[in-house]
C-alpha cells in the first residue's frame, strides 16, 4: 500500500480496497518504525490524523471524497497548524503551538486529506542540507551518511522513504527542488504568487513560495490543484484562475522546444550529474521535442544576489521572534535588552544568526545603495535573462543541483559552498517563474534530478513535460532498499 | 542678539477607520487590553498584511483637501526596531514613495494677517501597541489594541516662526481632518498628536541651527508650552557659550518640562527597505476624482461665504468655522431663525460656547439644539422677548425646560409691548420718584437710567426697552 502513488491510494480508497484508517495507520506504523533512521519528521500528529481519516471515511462511504480525501500527507514544519506544534525547525519555536492555520492548511483540510505530522527542515528554512534544524540533520534514504538537501529536507526524505506518499515544502533559494533532487523525488515551486504565503513562516517574503514534493509529476498537479488559489490574506498571492493541473498531463511533447543554458553546463557541474542531465534531454528528444542552446548571462550574479536579498528581507521577518510574546524567551532577563538579546542569541541558531546579521549590514545607512539597491537591480537583470530567453523556447532544462547528496557534515564549515548547492535553483525564486526537479538517474548510486524552469504561470506545461519522461522513465519509481 | 525661532511639526492624525490598516481588527477605542489584536496585530509567524481601502481613500482626500500632490504610486516600508510594544519589530510605514506630496496650507495669524506653510508629505502607517508601566510592578504590561490602527503622518516644511504660528498651523490641520472626516481629532484619546522639531539661530542668518525634537504633545496648550520652554532652553546653552545637541526630548505636561529622550548617536538606524508583503498603492486619476467628489466644504471656502453671505467678520466667520460641527450648527440656527446671521453669530459664539465649556460638552452634545435656539433668537428679532429675558430662556433651555415658545409661555417671559400697561409702570414709577424727577429736570440726564431700571425691574424685564425709553424720556420732560 505505502508504495502507490498518491494518484493510486486516492483510486484505491475510492474503490473500498482499504480504508483511509488503515491506510494512516500504515503509515503512522511505517514512521514508527524508520523515521529514526532518516529524522524526517519533527512532530508526528497520530491522534488528529486517525480522526482525520475516520471523517474521510465517513465522507468516501458517502460518495462525497475528492482526490485527496483521506490520502495521508506530511507538511513541512513551517506552516502554521492551528493545535499542532510549528516550530520552523528552531529552537525558538520549540514551544509554539499556533491558534491558526495555514491557507495552504486549510485547503488540504477542506479537501479532507490527513496530516501524518511535521517534517523536519533547516532552521527557519535557511540550509541546504538540513544540518541547521534545532532537531537533528535529516538523514539521506538512499545512504544515511549524506544529506537530504534542505531546507525541505524532511519532506523530501519522507517521501522516498514511503513515510508518507506526499508532502509539502517551500522554496526560496531550492529548498523544494534541490532536496527534490538528492533524494530522487518529485518537487515543484510553483511561480511566486501562485500559492498563499498566509501561515506559512517567513524567510525572505519576494522569494518564499510553496508547492508539492511528490513521487510523480502526476501526484504534484493533484497536490497543486489543492495548494494554488488567490488569497485574500496575501496580497502577493495573484488573483487568477486556477486550472486543473492533471487535464494536460498527457498532451504530445511533439514541437516543444527547450532551451538549454550553457551557463548550466560549466565549470562546477560534476560531469557525472551533467552526462544524466543530457541523457534526459535525449529522451526528449525521442518524445518529439526540440533542443537549442540559450545563454542566460547573468546566472553568476544568483548567488551573490540571493544572500543579500534574502538575508535582508529575513533580517526583518524574523525580528517578531524577540521572546515578548510567543516562543522561546531566555530565563531570568535583568532589563529588556537582556531579554532580547538573551532570547535571539539562544533562540537562534548560527546559520540563522548569520543571516541576520548579513541582511541587517546590508540594510544599515550607508550600505544600503551599495547592497540592497543593488541587489534588486541585480535582480532585474536576471528576470530579463529570462525573458529574453522564453521568447525563444518553451522550457529550459538543466540540472537541478550541481552535484549528488554530499556527506552529512562535508560542508556546514563551509558556508560559501554550502550557498553554491543553489547556483542552478535560486535564479528562478529572484525571477519569480516556476521551477520542477524531476528524478533523471543515479550517480553512484545517489539520484540525479533533472531541473525544468517555466514561464510565469506555466505550471501545468511543466507538469505536462515531467509526466511524459515520466511515462518513459522508472527513475521515480524506485526506492531506496531499506525503505522500500 | 534677536532670535529666529524655526518649527516644524509633523502631525499624527489616527484615521477614522473601521478597521485597522493591515488587518480586519476593529479600532474602537477603550476596549479591555488585548481583545482587539488579532493574529496579524499580534505578528504572529506567518502572518501578513492587507492594506485597508478606506485609509488609501482617506489618505487621498487629505492630499485634495490640502493641494497636495497624491502620488500614483506609493509604497509602504519597514521601519524596523526594537520595542515591546511593536510586535512584528518593524512598523509599516512609507519612506521614499508617501502616497501624499507637497502641498501648501495658509494660516491666519493673531494680528489678522495670512502666513502659508509648506507641507512636505503625509504617508500612512500603523501605529504601535502600548506599554502599561503602572499597574505592573517591576514588569510592563502591553496592550496591542492600538497596534495597526492606521495613521497619517503630516510633515510640515520648517516654515513656522512661533509657537503660536505653530499651534495655529496645528489647529488648521485638525480643523481640515475633522471637516473631511477622516480624524475625529480627539487628542486626549490620542487621535490628533504632534512632534514638533524646533531650532533657534540668529535673525538674519541663512543656515538653521541644530534641531531637537519634541516628542508627546497632546494638546495644542501643551504644544506652545513645549516649543517656548524648548526656545528658551536653546537660547540659554548658546547664550550661555554651549552648543545645542541634535535629540529627541519628551515633554512632561505634569512638571511643564521636556527632557531628554535619546541623542542623535544613539537614535536607531531604522534600516527602511520596501516591504516585500504589500504591493505598491497605485491611485489613478479616476479614483481621485471620485474621492474629489466625496470632499465637502472646506474651512476656507466656508469661512469665505460666512462673511459674503452673512455679513459676518472675518473674527466671527473664522470662529464659527473652526469646527464642521460648529458650522453646521450655525448655519441651522441662522435658517432656524428667518435669517439672523448676526445675532446667530453672537449667541454661538457667545452663550452657548461658553456655556459648553462650563459644562465640558462638545457641540453635538448641546442640550440645546441648533433648531431651539434659532427658534429662540426668532423671537428676539419679533420682539418677543428682549435680548435680556432671552439669557434665562437660554438657561431654561439648557436646564431641559422645553423649547423657546414654551418656556416664553410657562415662565411668562412674554415681552410687554401694550404701550397702556407700560404706561401704567411708567406713571407710577413717576409718581412714587419725584425727588429722582426734579434732578433729571434740574439736567441731571444720568437720572434717566436709574428710571429705566426702575421700570424694567417693575415689569419683571419684561417690557419692550424701547417703547420704555421713548415713554419716559416723553412724560419725564413734563
Amino acid at each position: 500500500m505505502h508504495n502507490k502513488t498518491l494518484s493510486e491510494l486516492s483510486a484505491a480508497l475510492k474503490a473500498g480496497e482499504f480504508s483511509s484508517t488503515e491506510l494512516t495507520q500504515r503509515y503512522l506504523s511505517r514512521i514508527a518504525e524508520f523515521d529514526s533512521q532518516i529524522n524526517a519528521y519533527i512532530t508526528v500528529s497520530e491522534k488528529q490524523a486517525l480522526a482525520a481519516a475516520r471523517a474521510a471515511d465517513v465522507q468516501i462511504a458517502a460518495g462525497t471524497a475528492g482526490p485527496l480525501t483521506g490520502i495521508p500527507l506530511a507538511q513541512k514544519d513551517i506552516f502554521c497548524t492551528q493545535g499542532v506544534k510549528t516550530s520552523c525547525g528552531s529552537k525558538m519555536l520549540d514551544n509554539f503551538i499556533s491558534p491558526y492555520n495555514a491557507t495552504v492548511i486549510e485547503h488540504f483540510n477542506q479537501a479532507g486529506s490527513v496530516m501524518l505530522g511535521k517534517t523536519n527542515m533547516d532552521e527557519f528554512a535557511m540550509g541546504s542540507s538540513n544540518e541547521t534544524s534545532f532537531y537533528g540533520a535529516v538523514k539521506n534514504p538512499w545512504n544515511t551518511d549524506k544529506v537530504p538537501g534542505g531546507s525541505s529536507g524532511g519532506s523530501a526524505a519522507a517521501v522516498a522513504a514511503r513515510l508518507a506518499p506526499a508532502s509539502t515544502g517551500t522554496d526560496t533559494g531550492g529548498s523544494i527542488r534541490q532536496p527534490a533532487s538528492l533524494c530522487g523525488i518529485t518537487g515543484l515551486k510553483p511561480t511566486y504568487g501562485r500559492v498563499s504565503r498566509y501561515g506559512m513562516i517567513a524567510f525572505a517574503s519576494s522569494l518564499d513560495q510553496a508547492g508539492p514534493m511528490t513521487r510523480t509529476a502526476e501526484d504534484a498537479a493533484l497536490m497543486l490543484n489543492c495548494m494554488a488559489g488567490f488569497d485574500q490574506r496575501d496580497s502577493t498571492s495573484v488573483e487568477r484562475e486556477v486550472p486543473d493541473y492533471t487535464a494536460n498531463l498527457s498532451d504530445s511533447l511533439e514541437g516543444l522546444t527547450i532551451g538549454l543554458p550553457k551557463e548550466y553546463f560549466g565549470e562546477g557541474l560534476d560531469a557525472s550529474v551533467g552526462k544524466a542531465v543530457e541523457d534526459a534531454i535525449a529522451e526528449y528528444k525521442k518524445l518529439g521535442a526540440t533542443v537549442k542552446e540559450i545563454s542566460l548571462p547573468n546566472t553568476h550574479l544568483a548567488v551573490p544576489t540571493y544572500y543579500v536579498v534574502a538575508p535582508a528581507e529575513c533580517s526583518s521577518n524574523l525580528s517578531r521572534f524577540d521572546g515578548v510574546r510567543f516562543g522561546y524567551r531566555c530565563d531570568d532577563p535583568v532589563d529588556l535588552e537582556d531579554l532580547y538579546k538573551r532570547s535571539r542569541g539562544e533562540g537562534f541558531g548560527s546559520e540563522v544568526k548569520r543571516r541576520i546579521m548579513i541582511g541587517a549590514y546590508a540594510l544599515s545607512a550607508g550600505y544600503y545603495d551599495a547592497y540592497y539597491i543593488k541587489a534588486q537591480q541585480m535582480r532585474q537583470l536576471i528576470s530579463d535573462d529570462f525573458k529574453r530567453a522564453f521568447e525563444e523556447v518553451d522550457v529550459i532544462m538543466g540540472p537541478t543541483a550541481p552535484e549528488t547528496a554530499f556527506g552529512i557534515g562535508d560542508k556546514s564549515d563551509d558556508p560559501i559552498t554550502m550557498y553554491l548547492s543553489d547556483i542552478y535553483t535560486i535564479a528562478a525564486n529572484l525571477a519569480g517563474l516556476p521551477g520542477m526537479s524531476v528524478p533523471a538517474g543515479f550517480v553512484n548510486d545517489m539520484p540525479v534530478g533533472l531541473q525544468i524552469i517555466g514561464n510565469y504561470f506555466d505550471e501545468a506545461r511543466l507538469l505536462n513535460v515531467a509526466h511524459r519522461y515520466q511515462q518513459v522513465t522508472d527513475w521515480h519509481q524506485r526506492a531506496p532498499a531499506q525503505f522500500k | 542678539m534677536e532670535w529666529e525661532v524655526v518649527i516644524g511639526l509633523e502631525i499624527h492624525a489616527q484615521l477614522a477607520t473601521k478597521s485597522k490598516i493591515f488587518s480586519g481588527a476593529s479600532t474602537a477605542y477603550g476596549a479591555e487590553p488585548n481583545t482587539q489584536a488579532c493574529t496579524v496585530d499580534l505578528g504572529l509567524p506567518g502572518v501578513l498584511p492587507v492594506l485597508n481601502h478606506e485609509a488609501v481613500q482617506m489618505a487621498i482626500k487629505f492630499g485634495l483637501a490640502t493641494n497636495s500632490a497624491v502620488a500614483p504610486r506609493s509604497i509602504f516600508a519597514r521601519k524596523n526596531y526594537f520595542y515591546p510594544d511593536l510586535p512584528k519589530g518593524y512598523q509599516i510605514s512609507q519612506m521614499d514613495l508617501p502616497i501624499v506630496g507637497e502641498g501648501k496650507l495658509d494660516i491666519r495669524l493673531e494680528d489678522g494677517s495670512v502666513k502659508t506653510v509648506g507641507i512636505t508629505r503625509a504617508h500612512l502607517e500603523e501605529d504601535a501597541g502600548k506599554s502599561l508601566h503602572e499597574d505592573f510592578q517591576g514588569m510592563t504590561g502591553i496592550d496591542l489594541n492600538r497596534a495597526g490602527t492606521p495613521l497619517l503622518e503630516i510633515v510640515s516644511e520648517p516654515d513656522m516662526r512661533s509657537a503660536k504660528e505653530a499651534v495655529a498651523y496645528m489647529k488648521k490641520i485638525h480643523s481640515i481632518v475633522t471637516y473631511i472626516d477622516i480624524c475625529d481629532g480627539n487628542m486626549q484619546e490620542g487621535s490628533f498628536r504632534c512632534d514638533a522639531n524646533v531650532s533657534v539661530r540668529p535673525k538674519g542668518q541663512e543656515e538653521l541651527g541644530t534641531r531637537s525634537e519634541l516628542k508627546n504633545l497632546n494638546s495644542f496648550r501643551f504644544v506652545e508650552r513645549a516649543i517656548n520652554l524648548e526656545v528658551q532652553r536653546q537660547i540659554e546653552i548658546i547664550e550661555d557659550g554651549g552648543k545645542v545637541v541634535q535629540e529627541t526630548r519628551l515633554y512632561d505636561a505634569d512638571k511643564n518640562e521636556t527632557r531628554s529622550m535619546r541623542s542623535k548617536e544613539e537614535a536607531n538606524d531604522y534600516r527602511y527597505f520596501p516591504d516585500p508583503d504589500l504591493l505598491p498603492v497605485e491611485i489613478d486619476q479616476e479614483t481621485i476624482e471620485a474621492v474629489r467628489a466625496t470632499l465637502p466644504e472646506l474651512p476656507d471656502a466656508k469661512q469665505q461665504r460666512f462673511t459674503s453671505e452673512f455679513g459676518l467678520s472675518d473674527y466671527d466667520a473664522e470662529v464659527l468655522t473652526s469646527s464642521r460641527q460648529m458650522a453646521d450648527y450655525f448655519e441651522t440656527v441662522v435658517k432656524a431663525s428667518g435669517g439672523e446671521a448676526k445675532l446667530s453669530a453672537n449667541w454661538v459664539s457667545g452663550d452657548l460656547t461658553g456655556s459648553l465649556n462650563k459644562d465640558s460638552k462638545d457641540i453635538d452634545e448641546s442640550p440645546v439644539s441648533a433648531a431651539m435656539l434659532g427658534g429662540m433668537i426668532k423671537r428676539i428679532a419679533d420682539n418677543t422677548i428682549s435680548g435680556k429675558i432671552a439669557k434665562q430662556v437660554f438657561e431654561a433651555m439648557w436646564q431641559g425646560e422645553g423649547d423657546a415658545d414654551a418656556v416664553i409661555e410657562s415662565k411668562g417671559l412674554k415681552q410687554v409691548t401694550d404701550s397702556g400697561a407700560i404706561e401704567k409702570i411708567v406713571d407710577e414709577i413717576i409718581a412714587n420718584n419725584q425727588a429722582q424727577v426734579e434732578q433729571y429736570r434740574s439736567g441731571k440726564d444720568k437720572v434717566f437710567g436709574f428710571f429705566v431700571g426702575q421700570v424694567m425691574k417693575a415689569s419683571q424685564g419684561k417690557a419692550n426697552p424701547a417703547q420704555v425709553n421713548q415713554m419716559l424720556k416723553e412724560k419725564l420732560k413734563g
